[in-house]
């Protein structure tokens, strides 16, 4: 009734092709950004913004790299968390040695140097597949972990062996650091999602994600229909780590300020991620988003929902709670649609276009 | 530096026999649990196709259960019992729950099931066991403890008595799951749905049936090594993690082999070892995290199915 795309005809091949096709979409997606961008920093309370807009949006951005190599390409990765250390480390290197650059280009620039170690331990998987590559992108994930504990370079010398984020202000205003206002960080964190995810959006609609798309449903018959294996696999892997990579630098400046990488980028964070795209949806960029969403916001509602509801369980117990809801949670969505909340999704615009009379 | 790498480490060991001994020997003994947690995934994998993530966690919770109840003054026979009755619970609560809604769902799918398996069981645990280490209790099922001291080339080498009896042990629960597999119908059905689940449909194996058990086998063998790994150490949730020290071995061996999980499991607990104690001081130590994935990438590298795996045939 609300979601007819009656009337609306298409007169040219780029209306025909556009990603959005419907009007309602379009509008929707205005206001949800309409919302992220002018509701939320004004009327959203500093913890809101700080414990679920923030985490909601570093792991979005987290899930679309890991969905460009999992989702599109088939190639499963676990080591997701270890690629958003080493784009926090090299943005703390790159800050440090350029302290006058605006954080934001450094933020970015540490893809670079994620993507390129990305691609380098991608290398494998031109010849192994399935679970052994992921069980082999393991050996990325210990080994750069154990890098970023036992290479004093990266993190400066310091004493505490951990990034310490330096005060670095865009406008004046202080982004990162002790005085940075988590508005001032959302914002800035918004707008490196949303860009990132235009570009994403335009690369997987093209040539290179339709690349990724024929690899990822079979890579023979892929390589025989002309697309070179190597290069399609490498640039996955690369740019699911540059994607990464500026996740992991948002993160370790735009939310923690700081901290110790070997809690922030273990293998547990690896699988988080891959949480996230699974039960958001392989192969969809709203997945990223939804799966991100589900995981993130699931604990934190039951960490302050549940007292407020009057259940008095406090420290350790709702801990443990929260693992057994969160496990059934994942368990109960597979079961219930495989395919993951992308899917749900579609399927609720389907029945959208056609109630009442469904049939 | 070439010289550090290439030459200095086997001159160390021709110098010190005895210390490459011990070192060839503790890398033996930790070969073989892995060997045991692999074959807890190999036994699932090669039944349903599964990754089953959980196999660690399982171990946790099978010790923790035996630990648990022989703390509340369960006598350590029945205790043993007990547990094999929950894990056969949760063998058959899986297989209702978790396997059958989800079957013909891509690997990954099923992977991820698994690991949402992993967090409930760490949960339940938690609030049922509390999350402090425990002590094994390693008298009352009559295990040895203590060392061994033998003379050999003129050095000494300390063995564990608990060592000697895990691989004792490892070794006898090998055969004992070989002989099984050979020679009892539901061996012969495990082995049949392992080769096609349609084929063995056909023939009127109960597939259900089948994961029920191979899930309560890989349950018992986690018992087992979870008894073994307690006493070497404590039972503590921190256990758990030597479930990713099995997936290296597992590559190596391949995942559908069950003489693939032990070797496997000896080349990894030996190089990891040798190379932490004879490599690992070169670069600051601490590289034996890591160094078994990099071991079993060499050896993918040139046999990607690993080494014992069935060819994989790809066809258009």
């Amino acid at each position: 009734m609300f979601y007819r795309e009656a009337g609306q005809f298409k007169k040219t091949y780029q209306a025909d092709m556009a990603v959005f096709p419907i009007l309602q979409d379009r509008i929707g997606l205005g206001i949800i950004v309409a919302v992220a961008a002018l509701i939320i920093p004004f009327f959203g309370s500093h913890f809101f913004i700080s414990t679920v807009m923030i985490p909601f949006l570093v792991f979005s951005l987290a899930a679309m790299g890991l969905n460009i190599v999992t989702g599109y390409t088939g190639l499963i990765s676990l080591g997701t968390g270890a690629f958003m250390g080493v784009g926090a480390y090299a943005c703390y290197k790159l800050t440090t040695y350029f302290p006058d650059v605006n954080l934001i280009i450094w933020i970015i620039a540490s893809g670079v140097f994620s993507a390129t170690i990305g691609a380098l331990f991608g290398l494998p998987s031109l010849r192994i597949k399935g679970f052994y590559l992921a069980v082999a992108t393991l050996a990325a994930q210990f080994f750069l972990e154990w890098c970023f504990v036992r290479v004093p370079w990266l993190f400066n010398y310091n004493a505490s062996g951990a990034i310490e984020v330096p005060e670095r202000t865009i406008l004046g205003i202080a982004i990162t650091g002790a005085r940075a206002d988590p508005t001032a960080r959302y914002l800035v964190l918004l707008g490196i999602v949303v860009f990132m995810t235009w570009i994403a959006s335009n690369i997987l609609h093209g040539r290179v994600g339709r690349t990724f798309m024929a690899v990822r449903d079979m890579d023979i018959a892929a390589e025989l229909m002309g697309i070179r294996l190597l290069p399609a696999k490498l640039l996955a892997f690369a740019l699911s780590s540059f994607y990464c990579g500026v996740a992991g630098a948002c993160m370790m400046f735009l939310w923690y300020g700081g901290g110790e990488a070997s809690d922030a980028f273990n293998i547990n964070q690896s699988f988080n991620i891959l949480f996230m795209v699974i039960i958001g949806g392989l192969g969809s960029l709203i997945g990223c988003f939804l799966g991100a969403a589900l995981l993130n916001i699931v604990p934190v509602a039951l960490k302050f929902g549940l007292p407020s509801l009057g259940v008095p369980i406090g420290g350790a117990t709702a801990e443990h709670i929260n693992l057994l809801i969160v496990g059934g949670l994942i368990i109960f969505f597979l079961i219930v649609e495989p395919h993951g909340l992308a899917r749900l999704w579609q399927i609720t615009k389907q029945k959208l276009r056609t109630w009442p009379f469904p049939y | 530096m070439l010289y550090n790498i290439f030459i200095d480490p086997f001159m160390q060991m021709a110098a010190a026999p005895d210390l490459l001994v011990q070192a060839l020997w503790e890398g033996l003994v930790s070969g073989v649990l892995y060997a045991l947690i692999a074959l807890g995934f190999v036994l699932i994998f090669k039944a349903s196709g599964v990754f089953n993530f959980a196999q660690g966690i399982m171990v946790v919770f099978a010790a923790l259960t035996l630990v648990g109840l022989h703390e509340k003054g369960v006598p350590a026979w029945l205790a043993v019992l007990l547990t094999l009755g929950v894990m056969l619970i949760l063998a058959i609560s899986v297989e209702r729950v978790v396997l059958r809604p989800l079957v013909n769902q891509p690997d990954i799918i099923l992977f991820m099931a698994t690991f949402g398996l992993t967090y409930v069981l760490i949960g339940l645990g938690e609030i049922i066991f509390g999350g402090e280490p425990k002590q094994m209790i390693t008298e009352e099922l009559f295990l040895p403890r203590g060392v061994i001291e033998l003379n050999i080339l003129g050095g000494r080498v300390l063995l564990q008595k608990i060592d000697i009896a895990a691989a004792v042990i490892a070794s006898l629960m090998i055969v004992a799951l070989a002989l099984f597999f050979q020679y009892t119908r539901i061996g012969r059905a495990l082995r049949a749905v392992a080769d096609s689940h349609k084929a063995a449909l056909s023939v009127g194996i109960s597939l259900n049936q089948i994961w029920v058990i191979v899930w309560f086998a890989a349950g018992l063998v986690a018992l087992i090594t979870g008894i073994m790994w307690g006493a070497r150490s404590d039972v503590s949730f921190a256990l758990q993690t030597i479930a990713l020290k099995a997936l290296p071995v597992l590559i190596l061996g391949g995942f559908t082999s069950v003489p693939g999980a032990i070797v496997g499991g000896l080349i990894i607990g030996l190089g990891e070892k040798i190379a932490e104690f004879y490599w690992g001081p070169l670069v600051g130590g601490g590289i034996e995290n890591w160094i078994a994935y990099v071991i079993a990438l060499g050896f993918l590298m040139v046999r990607p199915q690993g080494l014992f795996g069935d060819k994989i045939i790809e066809r258009i």
